[in-house]
This record gives C-alpha cells, structure tokens and sequence, in this order.
C-alpha cells in the first residue's frame, strides 16, 4: 500500500514522534553552540552515560516507563554539577572529569541491569532511541522541559555569551562565571535526559555537536549561528524521522545519518563558494 | 584633592601556586596615566588581574572607587583590555559589533536585556575608533592591530571612568603600537579617563603615560619619568645604561 507524505500526520505516533523530536533537536542544537564553542562537547557523552545509569536504576525499581525520564532528571542534574566541580576544584582537566563521570554511570548501568536479569527490552529502547513510541505524557514532559530550558537560554543569553567568548573578560565586567557555567551544565542535563528518547543514548552527543558544527561551517555571526544550528537540528529530525517510516529504518540512526549528510554538504558548499562578506578590508589598527 | 578610584595596601597575590607579588602598595587617582613597567613573570599582570578579581589576594586590601573589591559592582566604571584572550578561538563566530556589545552587560541587572542607549554607545564608539565599516565582519578575520581596536571598543563603549590595559601591543608592529599609544593618550587627555597600562615598552611609554610604576615582585618605583630619570636610586638600581635606556626616548 502507497502512503503519501500526507498521511503520516493521520497517524498520532508520527505527529508525536515529529513534534517531539522537532522541539528537542532546536533545543540540542541551541545548547551545542555553547558547548561545541567551549570545547565541552563531549559533555553530552557523558551525561546520556549517567541517563543510562539512572534509567536502569528506575527500571530495577519498576517506574513506570512513561515516568523513567523525570525520575532521571535529578540524578543528572547532579551529576553535571559533579563534572563542572571536578574540574574546578579537584585540578582536573574538563574531559577526564566527564570521563570519571560518565564511567560511573555505564557501570552502575551495566551492574544493574544485570541484577535485574540480563538485557532488558526497556532499556534497549533508552540506549538506541524510541521517538516512534513517545506517549502523551512523554510529549508532555518534553513541551514542559522545551519551554524551561528556551525560557533560562533567554534569560541567561548574554551572559552565555560572554563566557562562552572568554571567561576572564565576562568576569571582568562582573558576570558571575562559576554560576553562569552552572547554569549551562544543568541546561544541558535537562537537554541530554529529554534527548535520550529521541536518538537515544548512544547518539545523544550527535545532536549537540553536528548542528552547531555545521552553523559553525557558513554563519556569520553568533546568532546567525543559533539560528542555523537550529534550522539544520529540526530540518534533519523531521527528514531522518519521515525517512525512517518510509524506509523501515530505525529512527534516531537515521536522524544522526541525515545530520552527518547535511554537514558533508555544508562543508562542500564552502569549499566551493567563498565566505561572503570574508573581503579584505583595509588593514587599520 | 584628586579623586582615589584605586586603592592598593599591603597586597600579597599569587599565581598558579607561586608569589608573584608581595606588600605593594599603590594608589592611583583620576585622571592618572600609570605605566607599570617590569621584567618578565615581575607580577605585572598578576597586579591588575588581583585589582579586576581575576586571582585570588592572598594578604592586603584593594578598594575601587572607594568600595572594597569584594562588594564591588559597578563594573561599568572599569574597562579592561586583556594582553590576549585565554582561549581565543581564532573561529569564534563573532562580529565585531557582537563583541562591542559585549561590553555593555558590565553594569546590568538580571535579566541583562538591551537599552535603547545601548545602540547609541555602541554607534559612537565604533565611529570613534574608526570600526563601524568593519561592524558585521567575524572577529577572527582581522589582523591583530583590528582585533585589539575591536577590544579597545568593548571596554570603552561602557565609557569607564577607569581604563586597565594589559600589554595590549605586544602583538602589534611599531607603527600600530605608537598608533595605538597615541589613541589612549587622546583618551585621557582629551576625555579624561584614567589609565592604567601593563606594559614591556619601557623604552616608549615614557612619551605618553604621566606616571611610572616600576614592578619586580614589589613596587621599585612609582613617581613620574621625570623623577625616574633623575633618580640617583634608579641608576643605582638599573646602572646607569640601564636607566638611559628606559628614559632615552622621553
């Protein structure tokens, strides 16, 4: 039977899975800017390894399954604190701090997942994505979560900014680094557990890094490169989850592939045009 | 009586885990043009970024426009030019109208939005060094002479009354930095802001700033050229060729 492009809205779980995966790759690629630029990117990695403890714990304890993302939120929150602290304060560099971090998750994943009795199908579903199953409450928690995270970004926008350019200078005009830095490991906490249903907890970092990097290919400008990032985050979720009904793949490798794919065109489109507005100016001081 | 906006007792600092300064004592009052002067790793720097808060003071005291730095909050009032960034990206995707702007948040309340001035300060400070036809360019494609006017604006747009420049021609050629020496005297001179400029130019800033801060872990000296020239302590201290060499050119 032919299914047109039209009548996937006539099926709730595309509209859902659309809708969803819509508002968390804008948000994915919205926080990846800031932390692609502050070279935190693997932060991502980190924080859907902890996710991936937290949801064995929920599902060892039974939690509902459509309660299993708030029951995490906590636990990661925590534990993107404990990153930036490790770094700050016990003299560590920033990507072992993610490392120690992310491998006590992985372990507690893996120990309790096998106390709980080998592989579970549940959990299968957080470690590879599951946007096509998102319930209503999901949906809902997503919304909650979309509209937390843009209102802080907005809030917190220029001194955002100004850390992610350079910290001592965003110190010396009296912006509180430490608690903007706070501000933005929390964000992508939130971001991360919201992102695990989408591609799932393997790819999460994938929808940090690829849109902002690809922005970072053509924008000129710091919020032309939001903006862009964004663009490229939704236009690969809504092709890669559409191509994966039609082509009965599975939906977040197929987002990721997609995303990968836009940023192999990006850079080719760069190589072969020059960056508009990139003339030489006479050289003054 | 001149107006003390910094304030300096007894100051102790270190940086990365070692004493750079110790028991410095330093004043500086409006409408000073401080040259700090010394040889390499002689606490120079670490001496402004204890007075921005950007290391930690060990022992002493520093007040800012009469407040204790601690409760310091008028950070409008001060603006600071690094030697270079920390981190500099040299693909970060700023304009250079975005970095002025920057600037403007010293000051703002939560949540920092932007004021109807702040395009007017902006206007005028991009007009006035000679940068607004270059406004929409990434900073990462200037030369380094632009890039240090781009600085220079973002710590002027606020127009602090203080203006703390650390080393800022050390990636220039001679010809920009007497241009850009020429453009902080104009400030002080003709807009009154009071400067305090780190630098290893002994040889040059003798022609521009008013008064000398000679720094080696603590202060050695601190009066004007003039008195540093004729000082007999001063020969005694950097031989007689040595001083030459700082007061040749002044």
């Amino acid at each position: 039977m032919h299914i047109g492009i039209l009548d996937i809205f006539q099926y709730g779980f595309m509209v859902r899975a659309l809708l969803a995966g819509t508002l968390i790759g804008a948000l994915c690629a919205i926080l990846g800017v800031f932390l692609v630029l502050r070279r935190l990117s693997l932060i991502g990695d980190g924080l859907a390894h902890v996710t991936f403890g937290s949801v064995a714990v929920s599902l060892f304890f039974r939690v509902d399954p459509a309660y299993v993302t708030v029951a995490a939120i906590p636990v990661v929150l925590l534990s993107s604190l404990g990153i930036l602290r490790l770094g700050e304060r016990a003299r560590m560099y920033g990507d072992a701090a993610i490392g120690i971090v992310s491998s006590l998750g992985i372990a507690c994943g893996i120990t309790l997942a096998s106390v709980a009795g080998g592989s579970n199908v549940d959990l299968f579903s957080y470690l590879f994505g599951s946007i096509l199953s998102i319930s209503s409450a999901e949906l809902t928690t997503a919304m909650v979560l979309f509209g937390v995270v843009l209102l802080v970004v907005w809030l917190f926008y220029h001194d955002l900014f100004a850390i992610t350019y350079d910290e001592e200078l965003a110190k010396s005009s009296g912006i509180r680094v430490e608690r903007i830095n706070a501000v933005l490991v929390l964000l992508a906490a939130l971001t991360v557990v919201l992102a695990m249903k989408l591609v799932g907890i393997m790819l999460i970092s994938s929808l940090l890094i690829l849109p902002a990097v690809t922005a970072l290919q053509v924008a000129r400008g710091f919020r032309t490169t939001i903006v862009l990032a964004v663009l490229f985050a939704v236009a690969s979720v809504v092709t890669g989850t559409i191509a994966s009904f039609y082509l009965n793949l599975p939906t977040g490798g197929t987002i990721v592939l997609v995303n990968i794919l836009v940023l192999l065109l990006t850079l080719a489109v760069r190589r072969l045009l020059p960056r508009a507005g990139a003339e030489s100016v006479p050289a003054k001081v | 009586m001149p107006v003390e906006l910094v304030g300096i007792r007894n100051l102790t600092a270190r940086y990365e885990g070692m004493e750079v300064l110790k028991g410095i004592d330093l004043k500086v009052f409006a409408g000073d043009y401080l040259a700090v002067v010394g040889p390499n790793g002689s606490g120079k720097s670490t001496l402004i970024k204890a007075l921005l808060g950007l290391v930690p003071v060990r022992e002493g005291a520093i007040t800012l426009f009469g407040a204790p730095q601690a409760s310091f909050d008028r950070w409008e009032r001060i603006g600071y030019l690094p030697q270079r960034l920390k981190a500099f990206n040299p693909h970060f995707p700023a304009t250079v109208e975005e970095i002025v702007r920057l600037g403007l948040l010293a000051g703002k309340r939560f949540p920092k939005r932007r004021a109807r001035q702040d395009d007017a300060d902006l206007e005028e400070i991009l007009q006035w060094l000679d940068i607004a036809p270059i406004r929409r360019r990434l900073i990462g494609e200037l030369s380094g002479g632009q890039q240090q006017r781009v600085l220079l604006a973002r710590a002027m747009v606020n127009r602090p009354e203080l203006l703390i420049l650390d080393e800022p021609t050390t990636a220039l050629d001679p010809e920009t930095r007497e241009h850009f020496y020429g453009l902080v005297q104009r400030l002080n001179k003709n807009h009154g802001v009071t400067v305090i400029l780190v630098t290893h130019d002994s040889a040059t800033i003798g022609r521009y700033a008013s008064r000398l801060l000679y720094v080696d872990k603590g202060v050695v000296f601190d009066g004007t050229f003039e008195a540093f020239c004729r000082s007999p302590e001063m020969a005694g201290f950097f031989g007689e060729y040595g001083q030459h060499l700082i007061c040749q050119r002044h």
